[in-house]
């Protein structure tokens, strides 16, 4: 079966799709493509992937690398598939919110705290952090404010560690 | 089910109306901004981050082996699901093989967490819908779980028992005997929640047809666990892929039917609860009748320093499908840790199916999708 | 049927002051009475709901406070001193009002339900004689007083300045004065068999027929539909929806604190009583003993025991009591209904039933 699915996208997408052997993973190499790929894997008859189990954003550490893996499965064939997609800071990513649902608050979670911005998704705000956050916490460069709101962060921990 | 007026008719204005974070009846400090119009609901928007408390970037420094308390805090009514799943995405990050004994005992312990994890959701949902007693007993029941498990790790809430590699401490002496009597006593407790709540006829027109999720929206809002199960179909992880020793066991998925309404509805998300109470009590049994013997801490890791890659595994917790996504730099501590909570896609459903609904429905749907906002804000 | 005040007047007769001037006492007196009755009332009745509840729900309620060192025990009687506890902690909370609120509607509403129970306790008899004042249109003064409440309620509800409170008072109002509407026809079925408004002459006629609920089938089902009707009239479970404590935290008497919301929790006991006191009149016979449920002529007078004025007082109480604790049980057994819900049941099923009643049974009583 894995095979039959490499078989089917790389005949599909042929250049903007890669598998990776060590990693058990295609990496989309063309950030515009995405959004084709996307419908293609939800819509398509012999695969069907229907629900979008994970969206999880990345970060490379080396300067401004970003990744999303989705890890999709379908729930007629019961087979899994994880895809990836590793771009630079400013790329356009595109939302899947209208092809999965469930995309939408997993997406709003991506931009809090990773910062990604995803085009045409409908209701782009912060979700678990308060609306006047500054900065994005989970990227491996974000430093702690000093000042949130007038009070000032402390430094001396000594108190509670 | 009820129409919006046709507001060309009657001019009538849409009230905001603010379910805060502090409310008895939001299961947490979850927030509800509500837009009615007169008593029916138009649209209701969740509003969540009250409880955030960055979870994922206290893992990006931490050791693998320090990350297994704060994973029983995301989601404090069922802990050992959430340590149990984040185990075992470590142990195939580390390819390790473990014991018998040790894939028993946390099946074992899972099950009784299972357990425990509906009985509160069981109970929350009558009081939401006002059914105050019930709520007493399902606990009196809850109490006699927790106190297995205070006698097997010395904790009543939050384990930290289930390590990558093994479990903390072997069975105490007396854990046996006692789940046994826990067994014997529980299964016509079950009845009895039957003959206040689930045949009561004001219960049934409260919940029966009321906040119907079809299987297709479900799926496609990634909502998972009972409440999908409800609307009629049996993907269930244990059966599907199953993991750990779950293959071994002979039990049944309890499916929503649409007995007293339609399918999918509360009362189906509702009873489908009490039926895998059930079930876990018949897994229980087989893994206590069945149980090898064994050293559980063989395989335990003294330092946990798996190779570069990534990983996803799932798990079949009590509210749904947990993944756990760790990405490892090949240094004792991860990379990345994204924990995808079954509560956060099964809140994500509400606004769909309460709209046209009153406002007392809404907190029944709310109780029915049976939410922890611990695992939802992690 | 003689009643207190026509008692006080007749005995204070010899002294020689204006008839008004003793009126004035012989009616002040009775209503002083009456309101320490309420008072008393809602302490006990406060205790009782705390240890039935308790028990059903597999706990022992209240069992630490006593009185002057003996606390009742470990059986049902424990922490019998709750009750002054209760009571004092009620007197003397600090009573916080919103900053926005409506101070006089504030202040006013909780005295407008309460006067509408002291009222509706004047046509409201405890033994053969004991009562304060026997109207001849007796039943109609007591369904007519009891809807006074409603005013306070909207005006409680209007006056917190707050979108639940008015949601609360808004749905409690249209439940009481939808559901007097069964009440009223279900209490005129014994109107109609008996020929009287009178209480006295209900039950006088009870005593020389039968008790009430076993005249035919129809006063049967009546009595249901009259008892379902008052929890509904009374706000409690499975109808409380004013007093959601899920949805609406308490509803309309959220923003009262302190001494007026001690006034209202004591309006709502003292409503229980009278309904359950009615119902026990109309239906059960009121003052007289269960030896007398049908009266048969062949046994004569004297071979009745425990009938009389003090056992009077004590047949009505203890079936008023069992009302009350059946309305306790109902609390702790049963979800609540949605607000369309309750009122699907009122005008959809109620009120038929009851016209449905109030013919056959006219034509029973031609027949019979």
């Amino acid at each position: 079966m894995p095979n039959k699915i490499k078989d089917i996208l790389s005949k599909k997408f042929k250049d903007a799709i890669n598998f990776s052997e060590d990693q058990n993973c295609y990496f989309i190499l063309d950030a515009t493509k995405l959004e084709n790929i996307a419908t293609f894997l939800c819509n398509s008859k012999d695969l069907q992937y229907n629900y979008l189990m994970c969206l999880s954003a990345y970060d490379l550490g080396e300067s401004t690398k970003f990744g999303i893996a989705y890890n999709l499965y379908s729930t007629h064939f019961k087979h899994y598939i994880e895809i990836r997609i590793e771009f630079e800071e400013n790329c356009e990513i595109q939302s899947v919110s209208h092809i999965w649902k469930t995309a939408n608050w997993h997406e709003r979670e991506a931009f809090d705290l990773m910062g990604i911005e995803f085009k045409n998704h409908p209701d782009m705000k912060r979700i678990l952090l308060p609306e006047d956050w500054e900065g994005h916490p989970l990227r491996k460069d974000y430093k702690t404010p000093e000042y949130y709101k007038g009070m000032p962060v402390p430094k001396d921990k000594s108190y509670w560690e | 089910m009820f129409k919006v007026i046709d507001k060309s008719i009657i001019n009538t204005d849409e009230m905001v109306l603010n379910m805060g974070p502090q409310h008895p009846s939001t299961h947490g400090v979850l927030r509800l901004k509500i837009i009615t119009d007169g008593e029916i609901v138009n649209k209701v928007e969740p509003i969540i981050g009250y409880l955030h408390r960055c979870f994922e970037k206290h893992c990006e420094n931490l050791p693998y082996e320090q990350i297994v308390p704060f994973t029983d805090r995301c989601d404090y009514l069922a802990s050992m699901h959430m340590s149990h799943a984040y185990s075992m995405t470590v142990e195939k990050l580390l390819d390790i093989k473990l014991p018998e004994r040790v894939e028993y005992i946390r099946v074992i312990v899972s099950e009784l967490q299972r357990i425990a994890s509906h009985l509160i959701a069981v109970g929350a949902f009558g009081l939401d819908v006002g059914a105050i007693t019930p709520f007493t007993w399902t606990l009196r029941d809850r109490e006699r779980i927790l106190d297995l498990f205070e006698l097997l790790c010395g904790a009543r809430l939050l384990y930290n028992y289930v390590w990558p590699g093994g479990v903390s401490h072997d069975l105490p002496v007396k854990f046996i005997e006692r789940t046994y009597e826990f067994l014997d006593y529980f299964l016509p407790q079950i009845d009895e929640y039957n003959q206040l709540l689930t045949t009561n006829k004001i219960f049934i027109e409260r919940s029966a047809d009321v906040g119907v999720l079809p299987l297709d929206v479900g799926i496609n809002f990634g909502v998972t666990g009972p409440s999908l199960r409800a609307s009629g179909t049996n993907f269930d992880l244990r059966k599907d892929e199953p993991y750990s020793v779950y293959d071994k066991f002979d039990f049944n998925i309890p499916v929503g039917e649409g007995l007293m309404g339609s399918v999918g509805d509360c009362w189906d998300r509702y009873y489908v609860r009490v039926l895998e109470m059930k079930e876990s009590v018949k897994i229980v049994r087989q893994a206590l009748d069945s149980l090898p013997k064994g050293d559980v801490h063989e395989v335990l890791p003294k330092k946990i320093r798996p190779n570069k890659g990534e990983v996803y595994s799932r798990y079949e917790s009590a509210r749904g499908d947990v993944g756990f996504y760790i990405r490892s730099d090949g240094k004792n501590i991860p990379t990345r840790v994204k924990m995808r909570s079954p509560a956060y896609c099964n809140l994500s459903v509400l606004n769909e199916i309460s709209s046209g609904w009153m406002i007392s429905d809404i907190i029944a749907i709310l109780g029915s999708l049976d939410i922890v906002l611990g695992e939802i804000d992690r | 049927m003689i009643s207190i005040v026509d008692t006080i007047l007749d005995s204070l007769s010899f002294i020689n002051i204006d008839i008004n001037m003793l009126l004035l006492v012989a009616i002040i007196l009775p209503g002083l009475v009456l309101f320490v009755l309420m008072a008393i009332n809602v302490m006990l009745a406060v205790y009782f709901e705390r240890k039935v509840a308790a028990f059903m729900q597999d706990r022992l309620g209240p069992m630490e406070v006593g009185i002057f060192g003996y606390k009742g025990g470990k059986k049902f009687w424990g922490g019998i001193g709750q009750i002054f506890a209760d009571t004092v902690k009620l007197l003397t909370k600090e009573d916080i009002m919103p900053a926005k609120a409506d101070k006089l509607l504030m202040l006013i509403s909780p005295f407008i339900i309460v006067t509408g129970a002291l009222l509706t306790f004047i046509g409201i008899p405890f033994s053969k004689g004991l009562i304060v004042s026997d109207f001849n249109i007796g039943i109609l003064y007591i369904i007519a007083m009891s809807s006074v409440g409603v005013i306070g309620v909207i005006l409680a509800g209007w006056s917190s300045n707050n979108k639940w409170s008015l949601y609360g008072a808004m749905r409690s109002a249209a439940q009481i004065i939808s559901y007097e509407i069964p009440i009223g026809l279900t209490l005129l079925l014994i109107v109609i068999v008996c020929g009287s408004l009178q209480v006295s002459e209900i039950v006088l006629w009870q005593s020389e027929n039968r008790w009430f609920i076993f005249h035919s089938p129809f006063a049967f089902i009546a009595f249901f539909i009259y008892f379902i009707s008052v929890v509904a009239e009374t706000n409690r479970t499975p109808f409380d929806i004013p007093e959601a404590e899920s949805e609406l935290v308490a509803g309309w008497m959220t923003e009262f604190s302190g001494f007026k919301w001690s006034i209202f929790f004591m309006s709502e006991y003292a409503n229980m009583l009278i309904v359950s006191i009615v119902a026990s009149i109309v239906f059960l016979g009121g003052w007289l003993s269960p030896f007398k449920i049908i009266h048969l002529s062949f046994i004569p007078e004297t071979w009745y025991l425990l009938d009389g004025f003090y056992w009077g007082i004590f047949w009505l109480m203890l079936k008023a009591i069992i009302l009350i604790f059946v309305m306790m049980w109902f609390r702790w057994t049963f979800p609540r209904l949605r607000v369309d819900q309750l009122m699907y049941v009122c005008w959809k099923v109620f009120i038929p039933f009851s016209l449905a009643n109030l013919f056959l049974i006219t034509i029973w009583e031609l027949i019979f």
